[in-house]
């Protein structure tokens, strides 16, 4: 076991995420549940290869793989997967596999394309609190995308019946009620996950640098974004902020978080820097 | 050969005052396949009868007993002939078999693409099978049509959209609730139209109606009808605080439900979407109330957009159902010539032969010392047995007694030599 098979693995799952996508796409053209079925098992097949080339690539470095871009964009696919089929189990709405394997797909793709970067062993990155703080908030932003692909169905579905002019959509997609309680669902865990995430991480902080929190541009941006979800489950919780208005901000909190996930370190820097190099 | 002929009147070339006359039920179905089966002329039939038509197919044993048949509905439905003669259509061969399946496919209904009418073939089918009124070529026949029709149903989008109003109500409520059955609905007004508008609705069962009508006396029997509750037409306002679908069919001149009052109820029921269904001429519910976020109006007009671009889709679909169909008329059409004395006893000639030369070319390979006359003797012979043991039951195909039924007979043999594989699906 060692790095060479690890990176043979990933390869054989980005070709397994990529032939599912290509699966979703042919169900939504062609509504044929067989696509729907392969495309489902070779999504679930993929999240197995990957985990088992996560698995192998840790015990051959004695390293978790987020220590440079394109390791960390490869965990993040890992994760968005894994709740993928996690909310696959619980909905069964299919049709959210479109979006979930497209953007599958074009976090592999980048995962190929941007350079390997040199990784040195960093002593600081490991312990329980670092683990926790990794998995939690990878979940968390999964379930947040997962959130945003049910809000933009939604946003499809509701156009149409609101301009009356119901077109491709409208048969392809399942009801409003369902998708807006997908999305609500999705958003809750994934908050859920992402506040557990954040104190994990100011605990990993403390335990490191001695201090809870240090004004790093991540946390900063982290914070805020957690911010812009809270106003948002509190707006539908308390002034019945349902349906439309949610679909649009679950999308905005997520392009957010793409930003502080990429951006704040590629623009801004700060001790998150290394994920991303 | 057998030929195949189908008669009947459909909503198309007779009046439902006339196909009311025309119809035959469940028991009239049975006495009158009863009496064709004792028809000497008449070899295989089978009735067809539904609201929409009356359809009689059979196989004559000679002629074509057209006259014969219209006879026979005279007396049995006790109607002139001048009086339907000439809402009759009369298909043979491809035409009617053509016909058959078109009708089984839901392409002749009047509201085409609907589902119930393959289920109404096969109860036919059902009738003439348990009354031994058909045989061997309309039972392969009907197969061949439930096979056809479930394709077309499988295969096109025929029976996926909603071409009537309540139809695509229902439909849109739908895509809007994820489960009806949790679902309340209000009527305002308890008219006509209200009750047909919730005919689908009803069928889905939901959680509650609710009728306000500005009679109250009137909303009280419809809510009877339904199981449902009456309530005043004033509280109307009150009531959207618990319905979630609105059917208005009120003669108001005025909007009965405005824009600031639904406003308010939004704000009482944390903004759960509601759904309006205005079916009123002039409008009842204000058109601005679509604007409100998670709320839908749809007025007569809307729907009746919805429909007409579906019954366009449909229309696209039905060609695809139609080269479908005349593929599978094109192959039945060759299974049945098939059926004939002569091809019958070629393609069993020809089986043998094929099975003679195999089982020569496999034994005498390994039989190198016999000299070239040896083994044309051995051909001759394995062939001569071969000619001999299908020798009588060629003889017997070629007469098969006066009374008996050919087609059954050259089935039955195409069955036993096998003869048919590749045309088995």
């Amino acid at each position: 076991m060692n790095l060479q098979t690890a990176d043979i693995i990933l390869k054989i799952t980005t070709m397994l995420y990529f032939t599912s996508m290509a699966g979703y796409l042919l169900f939504l053209f062609k509504q044929k549940s067989i696509y729907q079925r392969t495309a489902f098992y070779l999504i679930t097949t993929a999240v197995a290869f990957h985990l088992v080339s996560m698995i192998i690539y840790t015990m051959s470095t004695r390293s978790v793989p987020i220590q440079n871009l394109s390791q960390s964009l490869s965990v993040a696919a890992f994760f968005l997967g894994s709740m993928f089929l996690f909310f696959q189990y619980r909905f069964d709405l299919k049709i959210l596999g479109v979006f979930a394997s497209v953007l599958l797909f074009v976090i592999m793709l980048a995962v190929l394309i941007i350079p390997d970067a040199p990784v040195e062993n960093n002593a600081i990155l490991k312990g329980f609190w670092f683990y926790a703080h990794i998995i939690l908030v990878f979940t968390g932003e999964a379930a947040l995308a997962l959130a945003c692909g049910a809000g933009i169905l939604y946003l499809l579905q509701e156009k149409g019946i609101k301009t009356k002019s119901p077109g491709f959509f409208f048969k392809r997609l399942p009801s409003l009620d369902l998708l807006d309680n997908v999305g609500y669902t999705c958003l809750a865990t994934g908050f859920a996950l992402l506040t557990i995430g954040l104190v994990t991480g100011f605990i990993y902080a403390k335990t490191i640098w001695g201090r809870f929190w240090s004004w790093d541009t991540k946390e900063v941006f982290s914070v805020g974004s957690w911010l812009v979800y809270a106003a948002l489950l509190h707006l539908r919780l308390y002034s019945g902020w349902r349906g439309r208005k949610s679909a649009i901000m679950t999308i905005i909190g997520f392009l957010i978080i793409i930003f502080v996930f990429l951006g704040v370190n590629m623009l801004l820097g700060g001790h998150h820097q290394d994920f991303t190099k | 050969m057998a030929k195949i002929i189908l008669i009947g009147a459909n909503h198309k070339t007779a009046p439902v005052a006339l196909r009311e006359k025309l119809s035959f039920s469940s028991e009239e179905t049975i006495a009158a396949l009863e009496i064709l089966k004792q028809d000497k002329d008449i070899k295989e039939s089978l009735i067809f009868s539904t609201c929409n038509r009356t359809e009689i197919l059979y196989i004559p044993e000679k002629g074509d007993q057209v006259d014969k048949i219209i006879e026979f509905i005279s007396r049995q439905k006790k109607i002139d002939i001048s009086e339907f003669k000439s809402s009759l259509y009369v298909y043979k061969e491809d035409e009617a078999i053509l016909h058959l399946f078109k009708v089984a496919s839901s392409l002749d209904s009047m509201v085409v693409g609907e589902p119930q009418i393959l289920g109404q073939v096969k109860q036919a089918y059902r009738v003439a099978v348990s009354n031994n009124a058909s045989g061997v070529l309309l039972n392969r026949m009907m197969h061949k049509t439930f096979n056809i029709a479930k394709k077309v149903r499988k295969e096109t989008g025929i029976g996926d959209n909603a071409v009537s109003i309540s139809y695509a109500a229902t439909e849109l409520a739908n895509k809007i609730f994820s489960d009806l059955s949790q679902k309340s609905v209000m009527l305002l007004g308890a008219g006509e139209m209200a009750e047909l508008a919730v005919e689908h609705l009803i069928s889905n069962n939901v959680r509650q109606i609710i009728v306000a009508n500005r009679t109250f006396k009137k909303a009280v029997d419809l809510a009877g009808k339904f199981n449902g509750k009456a309530v005043k037409f004033e509280e109307r306002e009150d009531t959207l605080q618990d319905v979630d679908i609105i059917i208005s069919s009120t003669g108001a001149t005025d909007y009965v439900l405005t824009e600031t009052q639904v406003k308010k109820a939004m704000k009482k029921r944390h903004h759960n979407t509601l759904f309006f269904i205005d079916i009123a001429v002039p409008r009842d519910i204000d058109p601005k109330i679509n604007n409100i976020s998670n709320a839908y109006v749809y007025d007569i007009d809307d729907l009746k957009n919805i429909v007409e671009s579906n019954i366009e889709q449909r229309g696209k679909e039905t060609v695809k159902a139609e080269r479908y169909i005349e593929e599978a008329v094109v192959k039945f059409r060759k299974w049945l010539e098939s059926l004939a004395i002569v091809p019958t006893i070629k393609a069993l000639n020809e089986k043998m032969s094929s099975i003679v030369d195999i089982e020569c070319k496999k034994t005498l390979s390994n039989l190198k010392h016999l000299s070239q006359e040896d083994i044309n003797a051995i051909k001759r012979m394995t062939q001569a047995i071969a000619t001999r043991t299908i020798h009588d039951p060629i003889l017997f195909l070629r007469n098969t007694g006066d009374h008996r039924d050919d087609s059954l007979y050259l089935n039955v043999t195409r069955q036993l030599f096998n003869i048919d594989k590749s045309e088995k699906e």
